[in-house]
């Protein structure tokens, strides 16, 4: 049993919803009056609990709250959880980028954190007085990085334009750069966000092979933020898994990934019940849902199974003059493609229609989807439609180590057929 | 490392993350381990300002002349300010020389936060750094300035002015002190404040601009006490129009100088950099969510 070597104690942080403006002002006027009493922060008290999806009673929100864990020597611990579950204020506070609102981190080792790669890269410098500048910034002392310049040129494998300004890299080679320089760090700690999703598949492979080194043979102790459940099994000891700012899960890091990837306790919005949707006279919208075809409602969508998007709809009459469609928008919103019962000649009947349609798997990348509803009539007429009318997560599945674990460009892969001719 | 020793674990803490403030929290020993960042920093301030400019580091020397070559116009020429013996383009480049120190340690540092966030929100150092780097390569552009005001006084003993410094030359690098110490204190303190509102972005360019001349940068000090005497105590309480004064009195032997105006002045700077130091310690915690 090692040592250990950070730990943290009610670890909470509370951010201030909206812009700052003059109703700040008087915020801050009440808090200083409050500590000018000798009386504890009003604000402190309030504040809802990290959920996007929920509107804001409060002007505050806890990004995080009440998080404990100790870290031990040699340890490779990966925090996994959704999109704004709270990992990167964690890791802000862990790299005393910002301070916690209550409670404390104790360390006896230095951290060193790289949530991006090439930090305070100067364009106007050449690659070596950046590599210098970078390795500063990360706490290297001069003499630490001399006696390494070489090797991070070496690892970077731009030795020929070392003396060039970084303005006239391409972005590739910025971030080779920027990455060599911090695989390079030797901090009793490390902290580590996903700055290995960028780079082509042989630099990753590269990366994480000196990710591997790093906490494997040196025995140093990583701490590991990722989406990417292949990178969190192959390369982490032990995980926790946040939650709307809470840690609900720890274990080791089979474990955390199987609980994420179940969906841990919070409800997903992949089955969209409706009351209201529709009229008596023509049509009625009762539910509309999506998952994978062997996996529950409740579970997350992994992106190498079939996946099945469910409508439950009540057409009155006159059924074959309406059809459903379908426009999926990608994360950045833009339009994907649309979908519609008509192509497949499946009609809609009088009465309930359970109409469902199968996504391929592997078809939909990993990534935020949303779909919008239409019921179309006689082919033209839109009678009724829906923006986002459902929106799903597809997650990634697990990977063999050693293969990419980026993500493919783009949003869709589909399955074109191939021959060898 | 010896792993299998586990007794001490509650002592020997490095260094502990909080929520608390303290109002003093600097940490020489940490900024003596980041001392090549630092280093670093000055270089790439130094080098990288004037890239891709054909005059390079000349443009140093042209800001400070040509002012001092159209407050003489217009103050000495068209307002009939007199100088006395000092030619007036010397005595406005000592007063231009010094303020403009002052003036580059001010507005390099209030935009600390701002300017760093990108730097400041993905990773630590001691955040002093920056400022403090800002005040050091302004020193060196002080020194080429020197250099050029060097020149000229130079020049105007050769062709027979009556000038000459005083004694009180020994008090130069108090005097270069106490205008770094204000410059940045006066930042820090600015700087801590845009980051959560930015109408002090907007009050530092003007600002600046009058205070200029209620330092006396244009004009001696001895041209109130005659013209105006009842606005005098606006300059004598006005720190800086002390240090702009007592720049101009020993390297130029003219204008008023006392010890109570030079402790003064000294005073006044620790005082607003240890302020700044503070709030800017304060601020560096969590300005991130904030900026």
């Amino acid at each position: 049993m090692s040592k250990i070597i950070l730990t943290a104690q009610n670890i909470s942080k509370q951010y201030r919803l909206g812009v700052v403006g003059t109703g700040t002002l008087s915020h801050d006027l009440n808090r200083w009056w409050a500590s000018v009493r000798g009386k504890e922060d009003p604000y402190l008290k309030i504040g809802a609990e990290n959920d996007r999806s929920k509107k804001a009673e409060t002007d505050y929100v806890w990004a995080l709250r009440g998080i404990n864990f100790d870290v031990y020597d040699g340890d490779v611990l990966g925090i996994i959880g959704k999109n704004g579950a709270g990992k990167s204020t964690l890791l802000k506070i862990l790299s005393r980028v910002t301070s916690p609102t209550t409670g404390s981190i104790k360390t006896k080792g230095r951290i060193a954190s790289l949530l991006e790669v090439g930090t305070g890269f100067h364009p106007e410098l050449t690659g070596r007085e950046n590599i210098y500048l970078n390795g500063a910034i990360l706490g290297m002392t001069k003499a630490e990085i001399k006696v390494k310049e070489e090797e991070i040129i070496d690892f970077s494998g731009c030795a020929m334009y070392i003396d060039t300004p970084v303005k006239r890299y391409s972005s590739g080679m910025r971030v080779r750069l920027a990455f060599a320089v911090a695989a390079h760090l030797e901090p009793d700690i490390l902290v580590v966000d996903e700055v290995l999703a960028v780079g082509d598949a042989e630099f990753q492979k590269k990366a994480i092979g000196k990710m591997k080194d790093i906490s494997g043979n040196d025995g140093r102790t990583v701490l590991f933020v990722s989406h990417n459940m292949a990178a969190v099994k192959s390369l982490c000891t032990r995980g926790i898994v946040l939650e709307n700012g809470i840690s609900t899960f720890e274990g080791t890091a089979e474990e955390c990934v199987s609980y994420y990837l179940k969906g841990g306790k919070s409800e997903l919005n992949n089955r969209q019940v409706f009351e209201d949707i529709g009229d008596s006279k023509h049509f009625k919208l009762n539910e509309i849902a999506i998952k994978n075809s062997n996996r529950n409602y409740d579970e997350p969508i992994v992106e190498d199974e079939e996946i099945v998007l469910e409508t439950n709809l009540v057409i009155s009459s006159e059924s074959e003059r309406y059809h459903v469609t379908y426009h999926l928008y990608n994360e950045l919103g833009e339009a994907m493609f649309s979908l519609s019962n008509r192509r497949a000649d499946v009609n809609l009947i009088n009465g309930v229609n359970h109409l469902s349609c199968k996504f391929p798997k592997g078809f939909l990348q990993p990534g935020n989807f949303s779909l919008k509803f239409l019921l179309i009539k006689d082919r033209k007429k839109a009678i009724y439609v829906e923006d986002s009318i459902i929106n799903f997560t597809v997650v990634n599945a697990g990977r063999e180590l050693g293969v990419y674990m980026g993500r493919e460009p783009g949003f869709i892969i589909p399955d074109l057929e191939w021959n060898q001719n | 490392m010896d792993y299998s020793k586990t007794s001490s674990q509650d002592s020997d803490w490095l260094y502990e993350i909080k929520a608390e403030k303290p109002l003093f929290d600097f940490n020489f020993k940490e900024i003596w381990r980041y001392r090549d960042l630092l280093v670093l920093f000055v270089k790439r301030d130094i080098v990288t300002v004037y890239k891709q400019t054909v005059l390079g580091p000349l443009w140093f020397l042209i800001q400070p002349l040509f002012t001092s070559v159209i407050f003489t116009l217009v103050f000495n020429n068209v307002a009939n300010i007199q100088t006395g013996a000092v030619p007036s383009f010397l005595f406005n480049l000592a007063g231009i020389t010094a303020w403009t120190y002052f003036k580059e340690c001010l507005t390099g540092t209030s935009g600390t936060f701002t300017k760093n966030a990108g730097i400041f929100g993905k990773v630590y150092f001691p955040r002093v750094i920056m400022p403090m780097s800002v005040t050091i390569s302004n020193l060196l552009k002080l020194a080429i300035q020197l250099s050029i005001f060097t020149g000229f006084y130079i020049y105007f003993v050769a062709s027979g002015k009556p000038i000459s410094p005083n004694a009180n030359l020994l008090l130069f690098p108090a005097y270069v002190f106490i205008m770094g110490c204000t410059g940045l204190g006066l930042g820090m303190i600015l700087s801590a404040m845009t980051t959560k509102y930015r109408d002090f972005t907007v009050l530092i360019t003007f600002g600046v601009q009058l205070l200029m001349y209620i330092s006396a940068v244009p004009f001696p000090m001895t041209e109130i006490l005659e013209k105006k005497p009842e606005y005098f105590w606006v300059f004598k309480y006005n720190p800086l129009a002390q240090i702009i004064e007592g720049f101009r009195y020993m390297t130029l032997d003219t204008g008023l100088f006392t010890w109570w105006g030079f402790f003064y002045a000294l005073g006044f700077s620790l005082l607003v950099f240890f302020v700044g130091l503070a709030i800017f310690n304060r601020t560096e915690k969590s300005f991130i969510d904030t900026v």
